[in-house]
């Protein structure tokens, strides 16, 4: 209580947490970054300052009060400050996707109406300045990279350096102001305004206070432990709601370093050298990451390929008993450094002790028996322990799995220092989850939205499921309507969507309750919350039965061949797919199996490839048809599509989740094929690539028919 | 360090001047005088005059075994012309070592790439900064002393260098194992970590797709914008010639039948003829 007093009164605003860490702690790391390959690094002080002088300088260009001011980049350290500087002069940041396409962009800034944009690189503001054409409110550009930026006409122009030395120059004169505006902000002032990702038509700006960030980041700080200690990497991008609270929300409350990676390129390597003790992403990066692994390993050598084998299959009933790390610090004293030299030295023990007892084995019933009694005295589990029993067993074995398998797989993967790892936005495959889980890596899962600050439901440690997200996060209220819908209140419910009072009354009613859209349920047994699908996706077929895409897709996504998938049927009666491939695990597959091709939609094409994608929907159909209430959403027929699901196309969100309807218009006669009983349909179709040109692609697609269930009911089955 | 009015061939323009995108250029730096270069009886290059302006792309076009290359070879001091002088900021060049040739601030790029294919990236444009490490073997052995001073100097400079031409996420991947068109990048960085005045590239988007041709010629741009570089490259893709370079210089069997703006070659008749062939009744 005394804490939330103290958050409220003191620590009312994101630029009053900055006074108090330069305070606390001003000569630790605040930021790094790498920058020409070394990591740079600037202490909460100089962050301080660097803040102060942009502030400054950006009171010198002329800003207002109240402004929206866009800002434009890669997570890089300035980009963050500059967030802070304009939020400290009383304006209010609005970060945006950086690999917006121009339409995108102009509805953004046209939206939010900012006179200042800040942003990355030459890329970013020719995209500014293209947007010029049709809004003519933006007065200032703030550049951070010079490169390229010379011939440019600099009258309404600034290098972010530039702002900041006028800033300094202008110290004494614009101090007052400075802090006069500064200490204007409370606990209710806008702190941040991000877009959604429009899932569902336009992207709406949700407006956040600084209450909902500061309490939001607070209590989930809380929830898991975290201190000042802890390194994370911001790679997120900048727009979306989870990177403002882990890398300025958290960052600034608890005092932690923010890590920036060199490009977008070198996340992964930056990732291993920074080694963070708290991750986030999301299940894609997760996905990518073990095929990559299972694709490497399959390329290695067979002893390596028999341990890792060996290793992880056991790892899978043991790593959650004997691999999780302790709630502790993230800075490891000298107790712990003992600790884990004495848990590898015993890992290490125990694989000589077991080869030398094998040995001793082997060469004792070669000396006594013959070959056949041989065969039965030989270890089953080539490094088993024979010698202990039960869990002490289970124990060492593990140890020397950290040792030979575990550890250095961590090490590569960058997640050897990771004690908290989140992922969310969308379901994770079971093996994934497991996978990660297995090697001792604490991943969790958390339910959440832009409009909640996050946090909704959180797993607590010790209660990680696959299946479910968690219990309420803490200052959390969950209701379920009677339709099935999710709503909830929490000190993180947005203050408004900007301009937009309709949709904000819709979403939000008077009492502070917020709709979000998903259908879901609490288990009973655990009190956990289990999420179906959007609500408004969930759907009756053609014989009243449930329909819930998202449920099967999921399941189908789980398979590593399977990147996305697209289930029809509300309405129908029967249900229907659009499948696209993992073009790096279909494509290591084809190459194994001397199946040459050419392009994405040759080998989406190929015969064997649709045996295969056929063989996985005919054993999601039997784990559905498990199922009561949803063995209705069967898949009876699929293809697989020509291209991939692709943002630029329109045909995904930035953060990649299916649009469902632009998807169904776009490949209208594909579903009409699909329903219509033809074995294959032509189709062709637009696509925008990356620098924005359109061209097009056609194909004919071949249709095949998934075996299905039968269900109780006596529906026919095929 | 000019001398303009001596090159009769070439259009004749004032000592410097600014360009329709906002460069300067400057005064010659590089001028060939009547070249004339032999290799037994066949005769490479015949009787050829140009000269190369400091801050300038300057492109050197022509059919397959028109002499491009060897003319490259003469700026670049590797042939000795048997006729015809070579001048450098007005001074007429001996017969050099290669390494003399990149002390005066010249580098270069290779047609068939010249790289060292087991070494990292970053080793591979380390050598390109060699010409200013001169620490004892003994020092280099250690790691001791003037050799780390060095070596620390040096790769601040390198790094700028890769983070210009955005190769950080293959910094420390051996070359071997890199695609065509980010060796050619590599190449380029090495030629850069010397910090020319003068660079030449030897056809630098041969072999590219599309993609890649418009990423190469965004970073030659940047190259001249950024350092103020004059730049002379053979190139074979027309489009690209002409909207990368300042002015042009077309080679056809040795001599030299064009030279000036894109817009002037490109109407040029011999010009034409020379690519598109020309009927012969």
């Amino acid at each position: 209580m005394a804490q939330e007093l103290a958050a409220a009164g003191a620590y009312a605003s994101i630029p009053a947490l900055l006074a108090r860490n330069v305070k606390e702690f001003g000569d630790r790391p605040a930021y790094r970054e790498k920058e020409f390959g070394i990591w740079q690094s600037w202490t909460w002080a100089e962050t301080a300052e660097e803040i102060q002088n942009l502030a400054l300088g950006l009171l010198a260009l002329g800003i207002n009060r109240g402004d929206h001011v866009a800002i434009i980049g890669r997570n890089r350290p300035a980009h963050y400050w500059a967030m802070v500087a304009v939020h400290k002069v009383g304006a209010v940041p609005v970060p945006v996707y950086q690999d917006s396409v121009t339409e995108e962009m102009e509805y953004v800034l046209d939206h939010c109406g900012a006179r200042f944009v800040i942003c990355g690189d030459q890329e970013q503001v020719d995209k500014v300045i293209e947007v010029q054409d049709t809004i003519h409110h933006i007065e200032h550009v703030v550049y951070f990279d010079k490169r390229g930026m010379r011939k440019y006409d600099h009258s309404h122009m600034n290098w972010y350096h530039d702002v900041q030395e006028e800033g300094r120059v202008a110290h004494s004169r614009l101090e007052g102001e400075m802090a006069a505006r500064e200490a204007e902000l409370t606990y209710d002032s806008a702190c941040v305004m991000l877009y959604t990702s429009g899932t569902t038509g336009k992207p709406k700006g949700v407006v956040l206070s600084n209450r909902n960030i500061v309490e939001s980041a607070k209590n989930s700080c809380e929830f898991d432990d975290l201190g000042g200690g802890e390194d994370v990497l911001a790679y997120l991008p900048m727009a979306w709601v989870g990177d403002f609270i882990f890398s300025i929300g958290q960052a600034y409350w608890t005092g932690f370093c923010v890590n920036c990676p060199e490009s977008p390129e070198t996340m992964m390597t930056d990732l291993r050298e920074i080694g963070p003790t708290y991750y986030f992403a999301p299940p894609r990066v997760f996905e990518t990451q073990l095929t990559n692994v299972m694709i490497r390993m399959n390329d290695s050598g067979d002893l390596k390929y028999a341990l890792f084998h060996h290793f992880m299959d056991f790892a899978k009933t043991a790593g959650e008993k004997y691999g999780m790390p302790k709630r502790r610090l993230a800075k490891p004293d000298l107790k712990r450094r003992v600790k884990t030299a004495w848990k590898y030295a015993m890992g290490i023990g125990f694989a000589v002790e077991t080869i030398v007892e094998n040995a001793i084995r082997l060469f004792f019933s070669k000396l006594r028996h013959g070959k056949n009694v041989r065969e039965h005295f030989k270890a089953k589990d080539p490094i088993l322990l024979n010698l202990y029993s039960g869990s002490v067993r289970d124990y060492f074995k593990y140890r020397m799995g950290d040792v030979l398998v575990f550890g250095p797989l961590k090490n590569t993967l960058g997640f050897s220092r990771v004690r908290v790892g989140y992922t969310a936005g969308e379901a994770i495959g079971p093996e994934i989850f497991e996978f990660y889980r297995s090697l001792g890596i604490n991943l969790k899962q958390l339910y959440g939205q832009t409009e909640a600050t996050v946090f909704i439901t959180v797993q607590p440690d010790g209660e990680v499921r696959n299946d479910t997200v968690g219990v309420p996060a803490p200052g959390v209220e969950i209701r379920i309507s009677d339709n099935g819908e999710i709503f909830y209140r929490s000190p993180g419910t947005f203050v408004e969507y900007y301009n937009n009072p309709e949709s904000t009354a819709d979403t939000k009613d008077p009492e502070g309750w917020v709709a979000t859209g998903d259908a879901g349920f609490f288990e009973e047994k655990s009190g956990h919350l289990r999420i179906i699908d959007r609500a408004k996706d969930v759907g009756k077929m053609a014989d009243g039965s449930l329909f819930a895409p998202k449920y099967v897709e999921n399941k189908l996504k789980f398979y590593p061949d399977i990147l996305e998938a697209v289930v029809f049927g509300n309405g129908r009666n029967m249900c229907t797919a659009f499948i696209n491939i993992d073009l790096t695990a279909v494509g290591n597959w084809a190459e194994r199996n001397n199946i040459a091709y050419a392009s994405y939609q040759e080998l989406a094409g190929h015969p064997e490839v649709l045996g295969t994608i056929q063989e996985h929907v005919e054993t999601v159909n039997k784990s559905i048809a498990e199922d009561s209430m949803l063995s209705g959403c069967q898949i009876h027929r699929f293809l697989i599509l020509h291209k991939e699901l692709d943002a630029d196309d329109g045909e995904m969100t930035r953060t990649r989740k299916v649009r469902r309807k632009i998807v169904a218009e776009k490949f209208a006669p594909l579903i009409d094929a699909l329903y219509g009983g033809k074995d294959e349909q032509y189709i062709e179709t637009e696509v925008t690539y990356e620098d924005g040109r359109k061209g097009s692609i056609s194909a004919t697609l071949n249709i095949r028919d998934a075996a299905v269930q039968d269900i109780k009911q006596g529906m026919a089955a095929e | 360090m000019t001398n303009a009015a001596t090159d009769m061939n070439a259009a004749p323009s004032p000592d410097s001047y600014v360009t329709a995108d906002g460069r300067t250029i400057g005064g010659v730096v590089m001028e060939m005088k009547n070249i004339t270069l032999r290799f037994g009886g066949v005769v490479a290059i015949k009787d050829i005059s140009f000269d190369i302006r400091e801050g300038e792309i300057r492109a050197i076009i022509g059919p397959n075994g028109a002499g491009k290359s060897s003319m490259l070879n003469v700026i670049s001091g590797f042939y000795k012309p048997q006729e015809g002088d070579v001048l450098f900021h007005g001074e007429k060049r001996p017969l050099m070592k290669p390494y003399q040739v990149a002390q005066q601030g010249i580098a270069r790029t290779f047609q068939n790439i010249a790289l060292f294919d087991g070494m990292s990236v970053l080793d591979n444009i380390m050598t390109g900064r060699l010409n200013n490490m001169n620490a004892s073997l003994i020092s280099q052995a250690v790691w001791w002393g003037k050799a780390q001073k060095e070596e620390f100097e040096n790769r601040e400079k390198v790094e700028k260098v890769i983070d210009f031409l955005e190769i950080q996420a293959i910094r420390k991947t051996p070359v071997g194992r890199l695609p065509y068109g980010l060796k050619k990048r590599v190449e380029l960085a090495r030629a850069l970590a010397a910090e020319p005045t003068l660079l030449l590239l030897d056809e630098p988007m041969a072999g590219m797709n599309v993609e890649e041709k418009e990423d190469m010629s965004r970073f030659i741009l940047d190259v001249n914008d950024e350092f103020g570089t004059t730049i002379a490259l053979i190139e074979h893709d027309m489009g690209v010639v002409m909207d990368l370079s300042d002015r042009v210089v077309v080679m056809d069997y040795g001599k030299k039948i064009g030279d000036g703006t894109p817009d002037e070659v490109r109407n040029n008749q011999d010009v034409i003829d020379a690519y598109l062939g020309v009927a012969h009744d």
